[in-house]
C-alpha cells in the first residue's frame, strides 16, 4: 500500500516529541541502519553531494549514537543540563510516495531555552521514510536551517 | 572630554583586571588602537584564486572587499561608496569586473578606482574621479595568508610575523605537497569578549576538562594522542603577541616520522589511497589529514589551529563572532579531503562535539567576571618554570599561560602605543 501523508506525519511527529523529551535512545531506533541525518550549510547543495562539502552535522548511525551519548553522558558542559526545546512541525507536503518509501518536506520552528536565553531556529526539513519489517522508519533527515549561512550559536542538542 | 581607561592599570605581567572583558570604553579603544593599527587577517589565497574573484569581510568593525584585479594583485578596500557611504557589495563572494553602488550608480573597478558616475555633468567639472577611489588598506601576504591594515606606518607583515613564520610554514604542510585551500566554514557567535577566545587558542589546560565528551567519542589511540597535559609539549612566546602551543610534538613536522604506524582510525582511508598512490605518499597524505600537533596564535585575530583556521571578529564588548575555516589539499585526493571535513564536523562548529563546550566555558567567563570589583583574572600558570631559549623566546610547559601573557603584553603595547615593549622579554 502506498505510504500516506498521515502515516508519514505520525512518524515524524513522534520523532519531534522524542527529541523534545530527551528520549534519545528510543529516537535512535526510528532510523534505518543505513540512514543519514544531516544539517547542511550550503542551502543549494543536493543531498547526494553533502558528503563532499562541509556541514554542521553529517551523521551516520555511529555518529548519531555518539551524539546521543554526549547528550546523556553528563560530561559535556554545554549539555549538562541540556537545552530545553519545543519544536513545531507544520506545512507538510508529500513530494513523492510509493509502497516502499516516500519523501516528505515540512517546516520546523524550534525554540530553545538554556541559561535563561531563548533562541529560535526555523528550518525546512526533508525526510525520506522507508517501510521496513518493523514499520515505517527514517532513512534520511535533512535539516536546512533558514540561517545556515549566518553565524549560529552553540546547538548542543539535536535539531 | 571623557577620561579613557588606563590600560596599564588593568593588565599586568601575570594577571589582568576582570573589567577587560566588559568595559565598553576599553573596547572602543581596542577597535581603534588594535584593530586599526595591527595587521588583521582577511583572507586565504584560495578564497580568491583567479583575477576578478572577490570576497567581503571585516577588519575589526569595518566592512571591506578583498579582490583580485586583472593583473592578479590583491586589494583590500573599504566597502563604502565615496559619494554617500553605502556599501557597494553585499555578496559574500563572487567574480566580477566592477562594484556598482546601488544608490546612485557610482561604479568602481576591482582595484577600487572610480570608473563611472551617472549624470556627471551635474558636477560641472568639479568631480575629479581620481580623487575618489574606494579607500584602500595596506595589503601584504605570507604563505597564502592575506593581511590588511589601516596603518601605513607599521612594520612590514614579514617583520610583524617574525618568529611565527616557520610555524606558518609547518602548518601549511597539511597540503601534503599540494597547496592548502579553504573548504567552507562554521560560523557562530558567543556572548563574550573577543579576548576570551584569543586566550583559549593556547590554553591546553582546559582540554581534558572541557572536552571530556569529545574524548569519550573517539577511540583509545586518539584519546592517548590528545592526552597531552603533563606531556612533552610546550607553549612558546614568538613575539608581537604571537605564540605557539605544541600539544603533540610528533606532529609538528608532518613531513617527518613518515615511518610511524598509521593510526587505526585512518587505516580505511590509507587502504583507499593505496589504490592511487605509492606507500610513502599515502603516509604523507594520511599524516596531513590528521592535522598538525600545534596551535599557532597570531595576534589579534587569526589562529592556525591544528587542522583549521580560527578567525575571531569582535561584534561588541560582549559579543564575538568565530569562524572555524576547514582546509584541505588543493588538487589532492577527494577521499582525504572528505575525511578532513568529517573530522572538522566532529569537533568544530555549533553542532560539533568540542566547540559548544568551549563556547559554554567562554560564556561563563563573561558572566562570572562581572561579579565583584577589583578581582584579578590569573595568567600566571607555568610562570615558575618559564625559561628563555637561545633566540630569546620565552617558553614553558604545554599547559602554561605563556601564550596569554604574550598576547596581553602586545595588547598593552598597542593600547599604550609602546610597540617596542612588545618584544619578548623586554
Amino acid at each position: 500500500m502506498t505510504i500516506t501523508l498521515n502515516e508519514a506525519i505520525e512518524l515524524i511527529t513522534l520523532e519531534a516529541d522524542m527529541l523534545d523529551h530527551s528520549e534519545f535512545r528510543e529516537w535512535l531506533k526510528l532510523y534505518t541502519a543505513d540512514s543519514l541525518y544531516a544539517v547542511p550549510i550550503d542551502p543549494d547543495a543536493k543531498v547526494e553531494d553533502l558528503g563532499k562539502i562541509l556541514n554542521y552535522a553529517y551523521d551516520n548511525a555511529e555518529m548519531r549514537e555518539k551524539r546521543v551519548e554526549r547528550l546523556l553522558g553528563g560530561r559535556s558542559i554545554s549539555a549538562a543540563p541540556p537545552a530545553r526545546t519545543v519544536r513545531l512541525l507544520s506545512r507538510y507536503r508529500m513530494l513523492e510516495t510509493g509502497t516502499e518509501s516516500c519523501t516528505l518536506r515540512c517546516a520546523q520552528l524550534l525554540t530553545e531555552l538554556r541559561q535563561g536565553r531563548e533562541r529560535y531556529y526555523a528550518a525546512d526539513v526533508t525526510f525520506r521514510l522507508k517501510r521496513t519489517e518493523d514499520g515505517l522508519r527514517i532513512n534520511q533527515k535533512i535539516v536546512r536551517l533558514l540561517t545556515s549561512t549566518e553565524a549560529l550559536t552553540a546547538v548542543s542538542y539535536i535539531l | 572630554m571623557q577620561d579613557l581607561p588606563d590600560p596599564r592599570s588593568l593588565v599586568n605581567a601575570d594577571y589582568a583586571d576582570g573589567s577587560i572583558y566588559s568595559n565598553p570604553e576599553l573596547y572602543d579603544m581596542e577597535m581603534d588602537r588594535i584593530f586599526m593599527h595591527n595587521w588583521i587577517w582577511v583572507a586565504h589565497r584560495s578564497d580568491l584564486p583567479e583575477p576578478g574573484n572577490f570576497i567581503t569581510t571585516f577588519v575589526g568593525p569595518h566592512p571591506v572587499i578583498v579582490s583580485r584585479d586583472r593583473k592578479g594583485d590583491v586589494h583590500v578596500m573599504l566597502n563604502r561608496c565615496r559619494h554617500r557611504g553605502a556599501t557597494v557589495c553585499e555578496r559574500k563572494s563572487g567574480t566580477g569586473a566592477s562594484f556598482v553602488c546601488p544608490y546612485h550608480g557610482w561604479a568602481y573597478g576591482l582595484d577600487g578606482a572610480l570608473r563611472g558616475v551617472p549624470y556627471q555633468e551635474g558636477y560641472s567639472g568639479q568631480l575629479d574621479k581620481k580623487k575618489y577611489p574606494l579607500v584602500s588598506l595596506r595589503v601584504e601576504e605570507y604563505n597564502g595568508l592575506i593581511f590588511a591594515t589601516f596603518d601605513k606606518s607599521i612594520m612590514s607583515l614579514d617583520a610583524w610575523l617574525g618568529r611565527a613564520k616557520p610555524w606558518i610554514d609547518l602548518f601549511m604542510k597539511q597540503g601534503a605537497g599540494w597547496p592548502v585551500k579553504t573548504m567552507g566554514e562554521h560560523k557562530f557567535t558567543f556572548p563574550g569578549n573577543w579576548k576570551i577566545q584569543l586566550e583559549n587558542t593556547t590554553d591546553a589546560y582546559h582540554f581534558p576538562i572541557v572536552h571530556k565528551s569529545f574524548l569519550d567519542s573517539v577511540d583509545e589511540e586518539t584519546q592517548n594522542t590528545f592526552d597531552f597535559v603533563g606531556g612533552k609539549g610546550f607553549v612558546e612566546d614568538l613575539g608581537h603577541g604571537h605564540s605557539v602551543m605544541v600539544m603533540i610534538p610528533e606532529l609538528v613536522d608532518l613531513d617527518e616520522n613518515l615511518d610511524a604506524a598509521i593510526p587505526e582510525r585512518f587505516l580505511e582511508l590509507a587502504e583507499e589511497l593505496s589504490k592511487d598512490y605509492p606507500p610513502e605518499k599515502v603516509r604523507q597524505i594520511v599524516r596531513a589529514v590528521g592535522g598538525t600537533g600545534f596551535n599557532l596564535n597570531l595576534f589579534p585575530n587569526l589562529a592556525c589551529s591544528m587542522a583549521f583556521f580560527r578567525v575571531l571578529r569582535p561584534l561588541s564588548v560582549n559579543e564575538t563572532e568565530i569562524r572555524h575555516i576547514a582546509i584541505g589539499m588543493d588538487g589532492g585526493p577527494e577521499s582525504a579531503n572528505e575525511a578532513r571535513l568529517r573530522l572538522h564536523e566532529h569537533f568544530q562548529g555549533p553542532m560539533g562535539f568540542g566547540t559548544p563546550d568551549d563556547a559554554e566555558a567562554w560564556d561563563r567567563v563573561q558572566r562570572g567576571s562581572l561579579a565583584g570589583r577589583d578581582i584579578a583574572i590569573l595568567l600566571n600558570r607555568g610562570l615558575g618554570h618559564e625559561a628563555k631559549r637561545e633566540d630569546g623566546n620565552l617558553f614553558s610547559d604545554v599547559s602554561a599561560e605563556t601564550g596569554m601573557r604574550a598576547a596581553y603584553r602586545q595588547w598593552l603595547a598597542a593600547m599604550t602605543d609602546e610597540m617596542a615593549a612588545a618584544e619578548t622579554g623586554v
